[in-house]
């Protein structure tokens, strides 16, 4: 490791001393202010030095439009595509921190371990955003999932154990898929290098007659890409590998789930991205996968957004929009095979666009579900009812989310939406586009009779809810980006563009 | 002993491990399961990185930097499944203070 490691990897070191920080401070000091400023102030250093790699400050090679920066071994790489990610994952972290505060009070004991641990995760997250090496993104995958388990399982109920247990095995089980998907991909092309394996394949596709270099010709690659993408199908939660989401969002504690429904998803799609645009992007594999991507989002579109009708618990509600919301997002991804016409960016980058704008919507929505059942102490749609009488300001939030995860204008729903079709269009993929437009009209049906619930129904008692202040900051912050980004999406459109022009070097 | 026979045997290990982690009630028992996944992902890695990739890269001239990348990788997969077993077994304990029974099939609060 040289000093130019350390410092491109700035931003995970300060997060995850951070987290170790929190910890030792908390046995000392029983002063729970004090450790709340702490992470107030200590959020702030991994984002100082993101945006001085941004703007390639102290880099030997400077971060100009088309340079990448490789460290620690070529097992880094840090450009905008990778910063932008990290931007994404401090942004949902400080949110789902500042959500915590006023839900930690549930588990007393362990408060000070749950920041900890979910501020590794999130250390994990932004590693994964930025590994090029196979073994490198398995360790990144496991930093971050293993956290996340014992963060399901911290409430200690039957619930919460029940659900921590579900994640568990089910997380290993994908581990398992996708490392042997690895280990067939690197022993057929004889490196873990994501770029290598794109060079790796290129050579083999090229002197297609002498088969006998290569095990069992073109089928061992595709085995592993199959293995590779039910691996992350589990991470996106896309159906077939969908079981574990609603019993895990049920059961985990609530800012947990928001966590999970937006930077577990986001991290998954951002490694996605690395992966299958930088290894297994030429032609002969192309095809196949972008065709499976195809069908898993048709999927995950019709039977999250049917099965999400039948919900009575809220959280399990947005468990099967979240399901349906992947499925849209894997539209992005399908349309590889319009490369050579020069569409192949658009897909990506409306991938990178609708997973901002799903974070900002979805965590509001979250939080303004947070900020009720702290006072209902109940889950269940019926206990909305008539929120609008009693937190005029929740009600108005979370019937914004809600319109937002529809997609109806003027929210950042709407146009993320309008971007992943529009890019699935360019690729010719219409019957992809008819399946995601049908979908969304029938996941009107369940958002809105939401805020049919809470504005029409007579509220079943009549004690005003109160929002405490960093709750209160949360849901304004995030509820202004859906604005915000519905009314004018063009910056974020852009740095999305900017983003994802690294992917295909 | 050839390539063939260890990647037949990592594959027949690999779905016996996955079968069982489908179909057994007993926690415990699903966490071997597991492991025997990782075990298998493990034979095969080292059998790839002793078979193919030294005569895969360069038309068969080794490459002295990419010849242990497979035995590397399993080792990090057999540290990585302890941490996760770990974690595992530190949940499998909540679980059985709250329900006093180690079968998850016994674990049925959340609604399907």
């Amino acid at each position: 490791m040289t000093p130019q490691d350390i410092y491109l990897l700035s931003p995970e070191i300060s997060l995850a001393g951070l987290a170790l920080t929190i910890v030792i401070l908390d046995v000392f000091i029983k002063n729970r202010l004090l450790v709340q400023s702490t992470i107030g102030i200590g959020l702030l250093v991994p984002v100082i030095f993101s945006i001085l790699l941004w703007n390639g400050i102290g880099i030997e090679t400077s971060l100009d439009s088309n340079t990448q920066t490789f460290g620690v071994f070529n097992t880094l790489v840090v450009d905008k595509f990778t910063l932008l990610f990290k931007f994404m994952f401090l942004g949902i972290l400080s949110i789902v921190i500042m959500s915590s505060m006023s839900y930690v009070h549930r588990f007393e004991r362990t408060k000070i371990e749950y920041f900890s641990l979910l501020i590794f995760s999130t250390v994990g997250m932004m590693l994964l955003s930025s590994t090029r090496e196979l073994v490198t993104i398995y360790i990144a995958l496991e930093l971050t999932a293993l956290p996340m388990a014992a963060l399901i399982a911290i409430s200690g109920n039957k619930l919460s154990s029940e659900a921590g247990i579900k994640f568990l095995i089910l997380s290993a089980i994908s581990s398992a898929l996708l490392l042997y998907g690895m280990v067939w991909v690197y022993g057929l092309t004889g490196t873990t290098d994501v770029a290598e394996i794109f060079l790796s394949i290129e050579e083999m596709s090229r002197q297609n007659g002498s088969v006998s270099m290569i095990a069992f010709g073109n089928y061992g690659l595709l085995l592993g890409v199959i293995f590779i993408i039910a691996g992350f199908g589990f991470k996106i939660s896309s159906v077939p590998f969908h079981m574990w989401v609603p019993d895990v969002y049920e059961g985990a504690p609530t800012p947990i789930t928001a966590f999970l429904s937006v930077a577990s998803k986001a991290a998954g799609f951002a490694v996605i991205l690395r992966v299958f645009y930088g290894s297994f992007s030429s032609d002969v594999l192309s095809i196949e996968w972008s065709m499976l991507f195809a069908i898993m989002a048709v999927l995950s579109m019709v039977i999250g957004n049917f099965v999400a009708i039948a919900q009575k618990n809220i959280k399990r509600l947005l468990a099967y929009s979240t399901i349906a919301h992947a499925g849209y997002i894997m539209m992005g991804l399908t349309v590889v095979s319009g490369r050579m016409e020069g569409v192949a960016l658009e897909g990506p980058s409306s991938v990178v666009f609708y997973l901002i704008g799903y974070a900002a919507t979805n965590l509001a929505a979250f939080v303004a579900v947070i900020a009720v059942s702290n006072k209902t102490g109940s889950d269940l749609i019926e206990d909305f009812s008539g929120i609008a009488k009693r937190s005029p300001i929740i009600a108005i939030c979370l019937a914004v989310a809600l319109i937002s995860l529809t997609g109806i204008p003027p929210t950042v729903g709407f146009m993320a939406k309008l971007n992943v079709f529009n890019s699935a269009l360019n690729g010719g993929l219409w019957w992809l586009v008819l399946a995601g437009t049908i979908s969304s009209v029938v996941s009107a049906y369940y958002y809105l009779r939401i805020i049919k619930v809470m504005y029409l129904s007579d509220p079943l008692e009549n004690a005003p809810i109160k929002l405490d202040p960093l709750t209160g900051i949360a849901l304004m912050v995030t509820v202004s980006a859906v604005v915000v980004f519905g009314l004018y999406p063009t910056p974020v459109i852009k740095a999305a563009h900017i983003a994802v022009e690294f992917l295909l070097i | 002993m050839g390539l063939q026979q260890f990647l037949i045997i990592g594959a027949i290990l690999f779905f016996i491990g996955l079968f069982g982690a489908f179909t057994k009630r007993n926690t415990i028992v699903v966490l071997m399961c597991i492991e025997l996944m990782f075990n298998a992902v493990n034979l095969t890695a080292v059998a790839m990185s002793r078979y193919v990739v030294p005569y895969n890269n360069n038309h068969g001239v080794l490459i002295p930097e990419t010849i242990l990348t497979g035995h590397i990788f399993s080792i990090f997969i057999i540290t990585i499944a302890a941490a996760e077993i770990a974690i595992g077994l530190a949940i499998v304990i909540a679980l059985v203070r709250n329900y006093k029974s180690v079968f998850i099939s016994d674990a049925k609060e959340l609604k399907h």
